[in-house]
């Protein structure tokens, strides 16, 4: 049989009309796409692919499975190792993981492997299919710190084990990043909301309002009885870029531009909490986050979204379809552009205003590529004089953000490195004996799946050492 | 083990109940909250976030007091929004769905003999506790605490009790001495009274004048600010303040570096201006609420 050289589309909304509501974009494949694309893998002998996936998914396994048509059985391949499929399938960087190894794509586009994780996935859960029967207790107990993909992951590995897990959320509602981070409409709570379900039928327990290090102490969890915390608090306070405006009405940081519109659902009508919207809006920075924010941006109403970002198309760190979804839905990117100043609206005649002090205006200069930098990337260097304004109401800040301090500095013997991240070893161990630690609190911002192999590791760890007690 | 849970059907939702309430005057309200762990840890200076109902949006308030035997903490509130007539149309033995703390820094006290607690309308509510906890301490305590009227005066009595010395003002003369609280503050350091700290709690405004007139005389002062906030757990970058320090511009974040800071650093200015962000929408929600808490 020929092969196919390219992977099947994507069925998405229309871009125009998508661009204005918060459904999801990707519409997944059909059973008759899944089947298709299950078809194009080699199920070849070295399996590249699993070695490229963060939490080890089995991914011959389960395409093989889903060839014969047993979508049921290729999800429960999946779930062996990633506590959170439907997930992963639809915010994993796969053209960086997973399917940069794929031996077809060496010659050919590689396989489909996260649409159709994630076919499986969906597959599974409109199937109505029951959770494997609650494991057999061992009598350990392990607290989880943050209910975002490491703890969630850390804790799904452990319950499974037969561990009585209990995961703290400092928030209202368990999901961390994947709840208040990413948008509706690339992964819908409704998902979250049942992949946290899965997790409280194996045993776990979700205790929400309750800030580690605020509330409860680490070392009160231990005199509560637990043998073991995995600390998987997130990412911390967001980073400015220390130029004149940023306090100026209208500016926001990423975090709680889109804390605003998830979690406390600004995007809905008539929303208890408030949000700016319409206008025009420049998004500052070139990741996830960026591109989940100019297009929130743009779903609530803006006349005209900018991404403005130092380097250029080729640097962007933006997961690939993401940055090709924002482009077709009409995100006018600023490559090579810096800001270097938000200006503000000031009626010198009136100081009673009420426009006063809100954003008018970001003043950024043209950057061009020099040389390498320490990361390995081109370094972007102002072109002189080439200042220009672009006419906003709204700048946000998506420039990545700082761990969260609120751990560290209330548990003693806990280190961390010069940016706050959480020291720890290759098992997640922390310079504390019997604290574990993942995710963006370790690492500063990166992704949904490097936060659940961490949780993954740490998880093995402990068990690792709770099982040798015994 | 968080708080008592209600059964809704399916599941089994933790809520957190309405022990107290009480009116302290028309548009302040006192209730206590049964939370115990919060209870259990929260100092005076620290706030909580709560909301009202499953759709509610996150507020932070500053805890009031707290009961460790019956576990419950006080928040003062003014209704001032709508999210703030909403919780004050919850009635004793109702409960409130979330309820998250405690946050923020507690208030220095430490090496402090000698304070001068100066606190503005609802921001008393907030200056009560910090007052107490010095007059715990052993500190001599004199309280500044001003009102726009006399039925708006609130916690005259827990001050009394607390301070070595009081002085009550009104805006309007209707009640007790006439004037804004920086007139007896200049008198006093004017007439030699040497403080160690003066902590001010308040309106911005009031706070930045409190400041003003306590820098001629070199003593330190701390502000409180409450800035909008979202998630209060240092995480989203709403409740940024900019501190002045050696003519540097710095960011602080109130929910996790505050809610103190040392007020000659503070951009007041731009923290009110920060503070009327949502002016208009809060106006109109508050209106809203108000028109649906009638018909019901």
């Amino acid at each position: 049989m020929a092969i196919i050289p390219k992977k099947h589309e994507m069925p998405t909304q229309e871009p125009a009309v998508r661009a204005r509501n918060f459904s999801e974009v990707a519409l997944g494949y059909t059973e008759e796409i899944a089947l298709a694309e299950a078809q194009r893998c080699l199920n070849c002998k070295n399996r590249p692919c699993v070695e490229g996936c963060p939490v080890n998914v089995q991914i011959p396994d389960f395409i093989a499975k889903m060839k014969t048509g047993d979508f049921e059985g290729a999800y429960q391949v999946i779930s062996q190792t990633s506590a959170l499929p439907a997930v992963c399938g639809r915010v994993c960087p796969q053209e960086k993981q997973c399917e940069s190894k794929c031996t077809l794509g060496i010659k050919f586009e590689s396989v489909g492997i996260g649409r159709l994780e994630r076919f499986a996935a969906d597959y599974h859960r409109n199937s109505g299919a029951k959770a494997a029967n609650k494991p057999v207790p061992n009598g350990h107990k392990v607290a989880i710190v943050g209910s975002g993909p490491s703890g969630l992951t850390c804790a799904g590995d452990l319950a499974r084990k037969g561990y009585k897990v209990t995961v703290y959320e400092a928030l209202h509602v368990a999901g961390g990043v994947l709840v208040y981070g990413i948008p509706e409409f690339r992964l819908p709570k409704a998902i979250v909301a049942e992949e946290v379900e899965g997790l409280k039928e194996l045993g776990v327990d979700i205790e929400t309002n309750v800030i580690i290090g605020k509330t409860l102490t680490i070392d009160e969890l231990f005199d509560m009885g637990y043998e073991a915390v995995f600390v998987g608090s997130g990412a911390g306070l967001p980073n400015f870029m220390n130029i004149p405006g940023e306090s100026l009405k209208g500016v926001y940081s990423a975090n709680e531009f889109l804390t605003r519109s998830n979690l406390m659902k600004a995007y809905k009508e008539n929303p208890v909490t408030p949000i700016m919207k319409g206008g025009n809006v420049a998004v500052v920075g070139g990741g996830n986050v960026a591109m989940d924010a100019a297009r929130t941006a743009l779903r609530l109403g803006a006349d005209k979204v900018y991404i403005v970002y130092r380097r250029s198309l080729e640097e962007l760190p933006a997961r690939k379809e993401e940055v090709e979804h924002a482009m077709e839905e009409g995100i006018d990117f600023r490559l090579l552009c810096n800001p270097l100043e938000i200006l503000g609206y000031n009626n010198t005649e009136n100081p009673r205003d009420p426009m006063n002090g809100f954003v008018q205006k970001i003043r950024c200069i043209k950057m061009e590529l020099g040389e390498p930098d320490a990361s390995g990337r081109r370094r972007p260097v102002e072109i002189e004089g080439s200042e220009f304004d672009l006419d906003v109401d709204t700048v946000i800040m998506a420039i990545g953000t700082s761990p969260n301090p609120l751990i560290k500095s209330t548990t003693k013997g806990l280190e961390v490195n010069r940016k706050g991240g959480i020291i720890v070893n290759e098992d997640g161990l922390t310079t504390r004996d019997n604290v574990y630690a993942g995710g963006d609190a370790v690492t500063g911002a990166a992704t949904v799946i490097s936060a659940m192999g961490a949780g993954k590791t740490a998880a093995a760890a402990i068990d690792r050492l709770l099982s040798e007690k015994a | 083990m968080i708080a008592p849970c209600v059964k809704t059907g399916q599941e089994m939702i933790f809520l957190y109940k309405i022990a107290r309430k009480k009116s302290l005057n028309p548009t302040v309200t006192q209730m206590e909250i049964e939370a115990p762990l919060v209870a259990a840890k929260a100092k005076p200076g620290q706030f909580i976030i709560l909301r009202v109902n499953e759709e509610g949006e996150r507020i932070p308030l500053t805890v009031a007091g707290t009961n460790k035997e019956d576990g419950t903490v006080k928040i003062i509130f003014q209704i001032v929004g709508s999210t703030t007539a909403l919780l004050n149309a919850k009635e004793q033995g109702e409960y409130i769905q979330d309820f998250a703390g405690p946050l923020g820094v507690p208030t220095e006290t430490e090496g402090i003999k000698k304070v001068c607690v100066v606190g503005g309308g609802v921001g008393c509510a907030i200056a009560m506790p910090v007052a107490e906890e010095f007059h715990r301490l052993g500190a001599e305590v004199t309280s500044i605490i001003g009102f726009r009227n006399k039925d708006l005066v609130i916690l005259e009595d827990e001050f009394k009790a607390c301070s070595d010395k009081l002085v009550v003002m009104t805006d309007d003369g209707s009640y007790a001495r006439h004037g804004n609280v920086t007139v007896p503050l200049k008198e006093m350091l004017e007439a030699g009274e040497k403080f160690d700290l003066i902590v001010t709690i308040g309106p911005l405004i009031m706070m930045k004048f409190v400041t003003l007139a306590a820098k001629p005389f070199g003593v330190p002062v701390t502000a409180s600010m409450n800035p909008i906030m979202i998630d209060g757990t240092g995480m989203c970058g709403g409740c940024r303040i900019t501190l002045v320090k050696d003519g540097q511009r710095v960011t602080k974040f109130a929910c996790v570096d505050g809610p103190d800071f040392n007020a000659y650093e503070i951009d007041f200015d731009e923290a009110m201006s920060r503070g009327r962000m949502y002016q208009d929408f809060e106006r109109h929600a508050y209106e809203e609420t108000c028109n649906l808490l009638n018909k019901a």
